[in-house]
């Protein structure tokens, strides 16, 4: 099972083709964005709820109905494209924006249409100047063309969109932080409800999506919602762009079907693991914040929502973090959780503190410090943080130490040995 | 970022106030105008990075206090801000800043040995700035470019799928390169 290039959404994931508007147009974006929105709001709905377009930013809610949610109340309502990618592992929308940022663009002015809004903005991590750049021109060229501002696309609608460029914080991926941020204030995350639909920018209605589910839904729109629903499986349809890194010998950004074997994902685009499929170790299959696998459930598990959810994993990003067999497991995550500790925002009790010290046991954990009783209160820890926060970052930070905790126990209890028998040895090396 | 008490603030503040080039300042209004009236303290994440580009890499308490008038926002709210987002500084680095990711993908695909041979290049550790003001080298967390792993970022350049007989050619090529205005 391989996605024929004929269904591909993203036909310049590698950057190989041009990115102006005109190369773009060639590749079919901006076809007729005028006869789409003429068939109605109402329409646009149905088609995006059919094609079973869940949100492609790590959750996986069911696009349509998080749009639904957006009711005008006499106020303004917003869009706000989220591109504040930072979750390790993941890359996705980076080249998105660095090779189809046409495809965000009228996917933007399209939802925007749907929810009503006339305004949108693009959130963007701070470090991505170049992206932010190819982002300002290519709004540039629309605006030229007369398909952003006023009279957009010529159907009397106006909707302006944005470039606003965050400054270097993870947590502002968080939805009601990236609003937070907006405002100009500190990314601390809001508490839910009220949700950003029903109050989010300024107070206003607010939809917040991810750059692919975006820029997926004029495609969508184009080739029709039956279309899209017959890749993948139900609940699980159409594309996702997978993007693997660590040890395989080539890694890659590809767009895949729903629900491809983990193992034919890897072996097909990224050439293998380094060292052959038997070198493998574990797998992270969707960013840093969802468990590994071991190499055993990589054998036969699926990349889809519900598949990974069923090995107590998840899609979440489609960002594919693959360790061979040479991998330290404990520093790999011990890793992982620094970057959390460095990341929570200091808001909730639980998450500032317990991310602190999941870091500095596993650090400890890693040099053979620690007996068994030691993991039990590590998972202790990580249970006390998980749904104990106002906002998904302590549920993220703890999911990968229950995960090692899961599949890995017996590597720390090994781990812990060696250093009981040769502790001094390695202490005074 | 260090605490800054008034006392300490008035002493680093020196007599000559802060205000944008004329570029910049078409540029803050602009950045300003994207949002809704009353709305304008959305605009100060970009006022303050065209500030700390117009400085040369950090924000002064002058500029702070310039942004903080023309956005009418209290000046310790700013302290705040900048404190939280981790592109911004209070003080002075070197002309290239050198940010190593080291996050999972990276650190699997041996960003250790990069910032190895940076530290022997340059004879400097994390958050160490050369003698020659030329190399500030910090460890960063995820740049989001994990498929180019090991990457780093020199000011706003990305440059990844780095091994260390590439840094020799780049810290060359960062030391001719002329800084954009």
């Amino acid at each position: 099972m391989s996605l024929s290039p004929g269904n591909r959404i993203f036909k310049n994931l590698d950057g190989s083709e041009g990115i102006s508007l005109a190369a773009s147009q060639k590749r079919g974006d901006w076809e007729t964005p005028k006869k789409l929105m003429e068939k109605g709001r109402a329409w646009i709905f149905e088609e995006i709820k059919a094609s079973g377009l869940r949100g492609r930013g790590g959750a996986g809610f069911p696009t349509e109905k998080k749009w639904s949610f957006v009711k005008k109340t006499g106020l303004p309502s917003y869009l706000v494209v989220n591109a504040d990618e930072s979750e390790p592992g993941t890359a996705k929308d980076r080249a998105i924006m660095l090779y189809e940022p046409h495809k965000l663009i009228e996917g933007a002015l399209l939802a925007g249409f749907a929810i009503e809004a006339s305004v949108g903005y693009i959130y963007i991590r701070g470090e991505y100047y170049k992206e932010a750049c190819i982002l300002e021109e290519a709004l540039r060229e629309a605006y030229e063309a007369g398909f952003l501002g006023k009279n957009a696309a010529q159907t009397g609608y106006t909707f302006d969109l944005y470039v606003h460029r965050g400054a270097g914080a993870y947590i502002c991926g968080e939805e009601t932080a990236l609003i937070e941020s907006l405002e100009g204030k500190k990314g601390f995350p809001r508490l839910k409800p009220p949700f950003p639909a029903q109050m989010g920018l300024y107070g206003c209605p607010t939809l917040v999506n991810n750059v692919e589910t975006l820029a997926v839904v004029p495609t969508i729109l184009r080739r029709g919602a039956k279309w899209f629903s017959s890749l993948g499986r139900p609940n699980n349809t159409g594309t996702k762009i997978f993007c693997i890194s660590g040890h395989v010998n080539f890694p890659c950004t590809v767009e895949e079907e729903m629900g491809i074997p983990l193992r034919t994902l890897i072996e097909s685009h990224a050439k293998g693991v380094r060292g052959g499929w038997d070198n493998l170790l574990a797998v992270i299959p969707g960013g840093s914040s969802v468990p590994l696998i071991p190499k055993s459930i990589c054998d036969t598990v699926r990349m889809d929502f519900d598949d990974l959810r069923d090995v107590q994993s998840g899609l979440g990003t489609g960002g594919v973090i693959v360790m061979d067999r040479s991998t330290d497991i404990i520093k790999a995550i011990a890793r992982l959780s620094k970057f959390y500790m460095h990341e929570s925002c200091g808001q909730c009790t639980p998450c500032r503190e317990g991310t602190g010290w999941m870091w500095r046991m596993l650090e400890r954990f890693s040099k053979g410090d620690g007996n068994a009783s030691d993991i039990n209160l590590l998972e202790e820890i990580s249970y006390a943080i998980e749904g104990h926060t106002i906002c998904g970052l302590g549920d993220a930070a703890a999911w990968p130490v229950q995960g090692l905790i899961r599949h890995f126990r017996p590597t720390i209890e090994k781990c812990f040995d060696d250093f009981k028998d040769h502790g001094k040895e390695k202490i005074s090396s | 970022m260090t605490a800054c008490s008034k006392n300490d603030f008035d002493n680093r503040c020196s007599s000559s106030p802060f205000s944008f080039t004329k570029e910049n300042e078409e540029r803050a209004k602009q950045a300003i105008s994207h949002y809704p009236l009353g709305r304008e303290a959305s605009a100060v994440l970009a006022l303050l990075d065209l500030a700390q580009r117009q400085i040369g890499g950090w924000l002064s308490p002058e500029a702070l206090v310039c942004i903080s008038e023309r956005l009418k926002m209290p000046l310790v709210k700013l302290y705040e801000i900048v404190g939280f987002y981790s592109m911004f500084r209070l003080s002075p680095r070197g002309k290239n800043l050198v940010q190593i990711c080291t996050t999972t993908p990276c650190w699997l695909r041996h960003s250790q040995e990069i910032y190895e041979a940076f530290q022997k290049r340059l004879g400097i550790s994390y958050g160490e700035t050369t003698k020659d003001g030329l190399f500030t080298l910090e460890e960063v967390e995820c740049l989001g470019a994990c498929v180019g792993a090991p990457a780093l970022q020199i000011n706003d350049d990305y440059y990844e799928n780095l091994t260390p007989k590439k840094v020799d050619d780049l810290l060359k090529q960062r030391k001719e390169k002329k800084e954009k205005p």
